[in-house]
């Protein structure tokens, strides 16, 4: 990809909002979540987690942003878009294993059911944004990401 | 020759912005002789008028053919626009391109060719620049993995260019994909065969532009199109060699020893065949990488004993900061061995990210001096190159050296002695060699392209902080509006506007999708958006008609 900050964080909000809404939607009834748990409160919590990558995926924005400046092409591999992945997922699970995500009691998501969610939603949301986003719209790849 | 400066920040600083005018302050006297009116050819009152009325054409007696948005050039520049078009509603009676080409790839074949990229060869292209795919999606990459099997091409997207080189796909291929796409938007129904020799203004409105078909298959000599709407896409100027080589061309009429890459020189791997020969090469971009693997595949492959001396004007050997005094961590380019070392012929955010955003914003000499912080000569860094490189350095057949010519001359032998000055040397060295190939790719100024000269004087456009065509953001020639009408550039001429990338395929289709708009603005056309982005890309896909 070829993000400016701007495109990087408007794609962030819209695209991981409505590509990972799509997949939330549809893998929330299968995860293992713990017995007992309602199909409402099963949506609720993978659905703040979603809210969550998004906004904290915000403050990583700025961080890539920063790391992308010491490439000489400005660019940001295909390769860094999948990998980041890691960190982001280590975050997510800290805050959520510290119960410090507003509206999810600490210790309500198994790890297992967590690891899916999230890659699941990462993995459709990277190939979304390489691939047939630019037919969606043809102007994203060519200012940066952005969408408005 | 004109001495307009060709040079980055050459221009006199007195000289407002972006502007460099060339036009002076009366017409010109012709160059050539008018023909007398009624004979269907210029007259001298159509050659000295910045603006012709539709009675002066008839006057001449040149007929006139009325289509709402001509294209000059009819290369790739030509296509990719027009191809945009075609997908925003446009139909081809709407559409004439005039060209001397038989198909839109003709001339970048010729050229990627003789430089030493052949069909199965890869050009130096991104996976998702696709001339024929107006989306870039299916990428190159993709396309190859499906349909031939190729998955590690998915691999190679996916890690590059960390743990991968670049991919860059097979010339064949993007020409058959090319070929297909013509067909697709009825390109020969547009496509008129002949040699454009002016635009000028219409008084009213609009434009005229002046075409010379084939002789004998018009009744007259020229014909006109009466446009609203012009794009001019015709490609690099001309071919400029290095002085001192073209003096030697011209002094020895030796057009066989002394070579352009961009020319046939295919004699010249056939003589390394036969016997042990030295071939001097000047110039570190792409070109010369090329030129260098097919002397170096040929050593290998037929056991050959060819020399090869490496001489740069510009000797990179490390890491560097292009045009910069000291190293700067946020602008530092990989090089080593004499070469600056990139992916693509610029810094691939030109096309999309950072450094696109940025160069939109930067007027006059601040964009100047940014094009030069990111310029240079560059060429990709391949694992195979690297490796065939280094083994002719130890094996002492590839000599790399920094130096500039000043003389040239033969020797007893027949070899051609250049004498070169090196500032790592403290006298000049002779060098001898059987062969030399020019690998700089100098480009001509703008001005001894015909139609380009004939619009610089008569039109009202500028030059550019770099001395090609001032354009607008919108890829309009500034200064060159007739009415309604607006004439529009792409490619190779327009360099040094707020897009970087211009020659490239991947910048044809950023200048084709700001031109394509800005024409949906003024209803010429459909602005694509998401729902005919969609349904036309389902009907690429299916190979239907747009």
């Amino acid at each position: 990809m070829l993000p400016t900050l701007g495109g990087r964080i408007q794609t962030r909000i819209i695209l991981l909002a409505i590509i990972g809404g799509i997949v939330t939607a549809i893998i929330t009834p299968v995860l293992p979540l713990p017995a007992g748990t309602t199909m409402s409160q099963a949506y609720k919590t993978t659905f703040i987690i979603l809210a969550a990558v998004i906004v904290v995926g915000i403050v990583w924005e700025f961080i890539y942003h920063f790391i992308m400046q010491w490439r000489w092409e400005k660019d940001w591999p295909t390769f860094f878009g999948f990998i980041t992945m890691i960190n982001e997922g280590v975050v997510i699970w800290l805050l959520l294993h510290f119960g410090l995500i507003p509206g999810i009691a600490k210790g309500a998501v198994p790890t297992t059911a967590f690891v899916i969610d999230f890659v699941l939603v990462w993995i459709a949301f990277w190939l979304w944004v390489n691939g047939p986003m630019r037919v969606f719209n043809i102007r994203w790849r060519f200012f940066g990401g952005r969408l408005v | 020759m004109s001495e307009s400066p060709t040079e980055l920040g050459s221009m006199d600083p007195s000289i407002p912005a972006t502007i460099i005018r060339e036009r002076p302050a009366v017409a010109p006297a012709p160059a050539e002789g008018g023909a007398p009116p009624g004979s269907g050819d210029l007259t001298d009152e159509l050659l000295t008028s910045d603006q012709w009325t539709d009675a002066m054409l008839q006057a001449a007696g040149i007929p006139v053919a009325d289509v709402p948005l001509v294209s000059i050039g009819g290369g790739i520049g030509s296509f990719v626009t027009v191809d945009y078009l075609r997908i925003a509603g446009t139909p081809t009676s709407k559409i004439a391109v005039l060209s001397n080409l038989d198909f839109p790839w003709q001339t970048y074949e010729y050229l990627t060719r003789v430089s030493q990229i052949p069909r199965p060869e890869r050009i130096r292209s991104d996976s998702a620049s696709r001339p024929d795919n107006i989306w870039g999606f299916p990428s190159y990459a993709v396309t190859e993995a499906f349909q031939e099997g190729k998955w590690g091409e998915l691999w190679h997207v996916f890690a590059e260019p960390m743990w991968a080189d670049f991919y860059t796909p097979k010339a064949g291929r993007v020409f058959a994909g090319l070929e297909r796409e013509s067909k697709r938007i009825g390109w020969d129904q547009m496509l008129v065969k002949g040699q454009v020799r002016m635009v000028r203004k219409r008084q009213g409105g609009g434009y005229f532009v002046i075409l010379t078909p084939k002789a004998g298959q018009t009744p007259t000599k020229r014909v006109a199109y009466r446009a609203e709407y012009v794009h001019l896409a015709v490609g690099y100027p001309g071919l400029r060699y290095l002085k001192e080589l073209q003096d030697f061309r011209t002094e020895n009429k030796d057009y066989y020893h002394v070579v352009s890459a961009y020319e046939e020189h295919e004699h010249i791997y056939e003589a390394a065949r036969t016997k042990p020969i030295t071939v001097m090469l000047r110039g570190g971009g792409i070109v010369a990488s090329r030129v260098l693997q097919r002397l170096m595949d040929d050593r290998e492959k037929h056991h050959l004993q060819t020399q090869i001396v490496h001489v740069f004007r510009t000797f990179i050997d490390a890491d560097h900061s292009p045009n910069e005094q000291n190293l700067r961590a946020w602008n530092k380019r990989k090089g080593a061995n004499g070469f600056a070392y990139q992916g693509f012929n610029y810094p691939k955010s030109v096309w999309g990210g950072q450094l696109k955003s940025e160069m939109r914003k930067l007027e006059g000499q601040d964009r100047a001096t940014r094009y030069k912080e990111m310029g240079g000569t560059n060429t990709p860094w391949r694992r195979s190159w690297q490796a065939q490189m280094n083994q002719g350095r130890r094996d002492g057949w590839y000599q790399i050296m920094q130096g500039t010519v000043d003389e040239m001359m033969i020797d007893g032998d027949g070899k051609i002695v250049s004498v070169v000055k090196s500032k790592s040397q403290p006298g000049p060295v002779a060098i001898a060699a059987d062969y030399i190939i020019d690998c700089t790719g100098l480009e001509a100024d703008i001005a001894e392209h015909r139609v380009l000269k004939d619009l610089l004087d008569h039109s009202g456009v500028g030059r550019n902080p770099t001395g090609r065509l001032d354009v607008e953001r919108t890829f309009e020639l500034r200064g060159t509006a007739s009415g309604p009408g607006v004439i529009y550039a792409s490619g190779a001429t327009t360099l040094g506007g707020y897009f970087p990338g211009v020659d490239t395929f991947l910048g044809l289709q950023v200048a084709a999708q700001e031109i394509a708009d800005d024409l949906a603005r003024r209803r010429f056309c459909k602005k694509i958006g998401t729902f005919r982005s969609i349904s036309q890309w389902m009907k690429w896909a299916r190979n239907k008609q747009p």
